[in-house]
C-alpha cells in the first residue's frame, strides 16, 4: 500500500478474497441493506460499474452479512459485494454514515469521496470518471432520483459494535490476557471454574464491556493504582475494570472503585491482615460527597442493603479486585473461620442532608464538596440497635451506647477497636429535638453508658474472657472498681448519617484489631477527572 | 466463542524448593513468636526442651511487631541471615 486508506481482505459473495486495489484506481463504496439511501445509490453505483468497470476498479463493502447477498439480487448487481459485517475496514476507514464513497487514484490516494446522496455530487462525478477514463459517461437516469438523501449510520458506530472494534484495535488500552471461552462452554460456569467467583454469578467481562468500563474514568488503563496484598499484584486501572464488569458495575462507579482499592491497599489499612484474619474482617465503604447522588447511590431507605446497584455493585468490585488481583482466595489466604456476609459487599451512602452534623469526610478533613469513600475494617454488623421508646435526648444516645457494647463481648470494656455507629433519622431527630447536640456529645454519652467497674471484667465461672485472676489478684480493690468505658478513647466511635425516616433502628458495625497492630481506616479523595 | 479479559495479575507464583532436609539440626534454630497471645508461653517451653536436647544448637528468639500483618522484610532478612532452621509458633 502506498498511501492513504488502510488495506483490507474482504470476501465478496462468492467467497473470493479481495484487498485494496493496488497500481489500479478504484471506486469504493460502503453500504448496508436496510439504509434507503443505498438502496438509492446501488443502481448508479452498477451503471458507474458497466460504465467505467474496463479501467477502475469497483467494490462495494457491504454490512449486512446474509442480507448483502439479496441487496446485490436487488439491484442485480455484477460488481464485487464484500463481506465487512464484522465492520472492521468501516471502523479502519472511520467512516460516519451509508452510503460512503471513494474514488482512489492508482497508488491509493483519495480523489473524491462524500456521504448519504446528494445527486449533484454524484452527477459530476460520473462526469469526472468519464473524463478520468475516457470513457462514455455512464447511463443515469439523474432526473429520477431525488436531490438529496442523508445518508444512515453506518452500522460499526452502534455502540455495541464500536467498543468491540475500539477494544480489538490497534492502540487499544486493553493489555489483559484474553481468555477464548469455547462456544460449546458456558461463559458463567467456566468462570466459577477459573475461581474468578465470590460465589455468585459474574457479568462476564468481555472486551467491549471493558472498554466501556474504561470509560467511567479519565485515568489510563495500565495506570498502576497499587499493589494489592497477598501476591502483591498490580491493580491497573484496566485490571479494575474488568472487576468492575464481573460485579456488575456501571462505568459511571469506576471512580469510586479505584478510590476504594487505593484506600485498602495502603499499609494503614492493612488489607493483607483484614483478609487474613480467622476473625473475619471486611472493608466497610462509606461513601460522602456529590458523587453519591450522581451515581444514584442509596443513602436513605435500605441503605445497608440490599436493592441498590452502585451499593451492591461497588463494594463487590473491591472485593474482586482483592480476590482476583490480590490473590486473596477463600481457603488461601481468606482464612477466616466462619467468613462474612461482608466478604460479599458492604458499601454505603452516608445521608448528608438528612444529618446536622459534619459529614464524615468533612471530620477527616475534606472539603463538602469532595467526594471521598472511606473504608474501616470490619468484623460485624450491620447490628441494629433497636430503641422505639426513647424520647429525651439523652435517652436515645444512651441506647445507641448500649447497642455497641456488644462490640467483641458485652464483657470487655476499654477496648481499643473501632466501631462505625449508623444513625438513623428517627433517632437522630430524637437527639436534636432540644437543640443541637454535637457527635461529640454522642460518643461522651457511649462511653458515659458503659461504664463498667473493671471487676466486672475478671475472668470468672460465668465467662473466662477477661482479665486472668491472678492479674487481678495484683490489682488493689479500688484499682477494681475503677469504671471503664467500652471503648480505649472516645476516637475509635465512629458516627455516620443513613436510613429511612421512618423507623427508630440505628446499626453498629463491629470493628476488627485497630491501629497499627491492625488495621486503621482509610479516606481517599475520588478523582472525578 | 465468547472473549473474555483475564481479571487476574496474570503472574503465576513461583515454585519455591523445599530446602533438602539434612536430618539432623545443628547451627543457630530460630524461634520466632508471632505475637499471638501465649506465643512465648508456648515458645519458652520449646525452647527449654530443645535445649536440653540439643545442646550444641544455639537457640535465638524473634519476635514479628504484629500477628496481623506479614512479616516485615527486615525481621525475615535477619533470620535467614542468621539461623539454619526457623520454627514458626502460632498460639492463643
Amino acid at each position: 500500500m502506498s498511501s492513504g486508506q488502510p488495506d483490507f481482505a474482504l470476501n465478496d459473495l462468492a467467497g473470493n478474497a479481495h484487498t485494496l486495489p493496488d497500481g489500479k484506481p478504484s471506486l469504493i463504496c460502503f453500504v448496508k441493506d436496510d439504509c434507503e439511501t443505498c438502496n438509492t445509490a446501488a443502481p448508479v453505483l452498477e451503471a458507474f460499474h458497466r460504465a467505467y468497470g474496463s479501467k477502475l476498479t469497483v467494490l462495494l463493502i457491504a454490512q449486512s452479512g446474509e442480507a448483502n447477498a439479496e441487496f446485490a439480487a436487488r439491484h442485480g448487481l455484477s460488481m464485487p459485494v464484500l463481506d465487512d459485517s464484522a465492520c472492521k475496514t468501516a471502523f479502519g476507514w472511520d467512516i460516519e454514515s451509508v452510503p460512503s464513497l471513494f474514488w482512489l487514484d492508482a497508488e491509493g490516494g483519495v480523489r473524491t469521496k462524500f456521504e448519504g446522496f446528494i445527486r449533484s455530487d454524484w452527477e459530476a462525478l460520473a462526469a469526472d470518471l468519464s473524463g478520468a477514463t475516457s470513457l462514455p459517461a455512464a447511463q443515469v437516469d439523474w432526473g429520477s432520483l431525488p436531490a438529496w438523501r442523508p445518508g444512515c449510520g453506518s452500522k460499526h458506530l452502534e455502540p455495541s459494535v464500536f467498543d468491540k472494534l475500539q477494544a480489538e484495535a490497534e492502540g487499544s488500552p486493553i493489555r489483559a490476557r484474553r481468555i477464548e471461552v469455547a462456544s460449546g462452554d458456558d461463559v458463567a460456569e467456566f468462570m466459577f471454574d477459573q475461581g474468578f467467583s465470590d460465589g455468585l454469578p459474574l457479568v462476564p467481562p468481555t472486551p467491549e464491556r471493558v472498554m466501556r468500563m474504561l470509560g467511567g474514568t479519565h485515568r489510563d488503563s495500565q495506570e498502576v493504582v497499587a499493589t494489592v496484598p497477598p501476591n502483591m499484584g498490580e491493580a491497573t486501572i484496566e485490571k479494575i475494570a474488568i472487576n468492575a464488569v464481573m460485579a456488575g458495575c456501571k462505568p459511571e462507579y469506576m471512580p469510586v472503585i479505584i478510590a476504594a482499592v487505593e484506600a485498602v491497599c495502603t499499609d494503614e489499612f492493612n488489607i493483607h491482615g483484614v483478609t487474613a484474619t480467622t476473625m473475619g474482617a471486611a472493608p466497610v465503604m462509606v461513601v460522602n460527597g456529590p458523587i453519591r447522588d450522581r451515581i444514584g447511590m442509596a443513602k436513605g431507605l435500605g441503605a445497608l442493603g440490599a436493592g441498590n446497584r452502585a451499593n451492591a455493585t461497588i463494594g463487590r468490585a473491591l472485593r474482586l479486585v482483592v480476590r482476583n488481583v490480590g490473590g486473596a482466595t477463600t481457603g488461601g489466604v481468606e482464612r477466616s473461620t466462619l467468613g462474612n456476609p461482608m466478604k460479599f459487599t458492604m458499601c454505603f451512602a452516608e445521608h448528608e442532608e438528612r444529618s446536622p452534623w459534619p459529614a464524615l469526610h468533612v471530620e477527616r478533613g475534606f472539603e463538602p464538596e469532595d467526594s471521598v469513600v472511606t473504608v474501616f475494617a470490619m468484623t460485624g454488623g450491620p447490628v441494629h440497635i433497636v430503641d422505639q421508646t426513647s424520647r429525651a435526648p439523652d435517652q436515645i444516645a444512651g441506647s445507641l451506647g448500649l447497642g455497641l457494647e456488644g462490640v467483641f463481648l458485652p464483657k470487655l470494656h476499654n477496648l481499643p477497636i473501632d466501631a462505625l455507629l449508623v444513625v438513623c433519622p428517627e433517632h437522630l431527630d430524637t437527639l436534636t429535638r432540644e437543640g443541637e447536640y454535637s457527635k461529640d456529645r454522642l460518643r461522651d454519652r457511649i462511653q458515659d453508658v458503659t461504664m463498667r467497674p473493671l471487676s466486672e471484667m475478671v475472668q470468672d465461672a460465668r465467662s473466662g474472657a477477661g482479665i486472668p485472676p491472678e492479674t487481678a489478684a495484683g490489682m488493689s480493690a479500688e484499682a477494681l472498681a475503677q469504671p471503664v468505658p467500652k471503648f480505649a478513647g472516645k476516637e475509635y466511635i465512629h458516627i455516620v448519617v443513613a436510613g429511612s425516616d421512618a423507623g427508630k433502628f440505628s446499626s453498629a458495625f463491629h470493628g476488627w484489631a485497630t491501629g497499627a497492630v491492625g488495621s486503621i481506616s482509610v479516606s481517599k479523595k475520588i478523582d472525578i477527572g | 466463542m465468547t472473549t473474555i479479559l483475564d481479571p487476574t495479575d496474570e503472574r503465576k507464583p513461583v515454585e519455591r524448593q523445599i530446602t533438602p532436609r539434612s536430618g539432623s539440626l545443628s547451627g543457630v534454630i530460630g524461634l520466632l513468636d508471632i505475637s499471638k497471645p501465649r506465643g512465648n508461653v508456648f515458645l519458652d517451653a520449646l525452647e527449654q526442651l530443645l535445649a536440653k536436647k540439643l545442646p550444641d544448637v544455639t537457640l535465638k528468639r524473634f519476635m514479628k511487631p504484629t500477628f496481623a500483618k506479614p512479616c516485615p522484610d527486615p525481621l525475615r532478612r535477619q533470620m535467614r541471615d542468621e539461623c539454619n532452621f526457623v520454627i514458626e509458633a502460632l498460639a492463643d
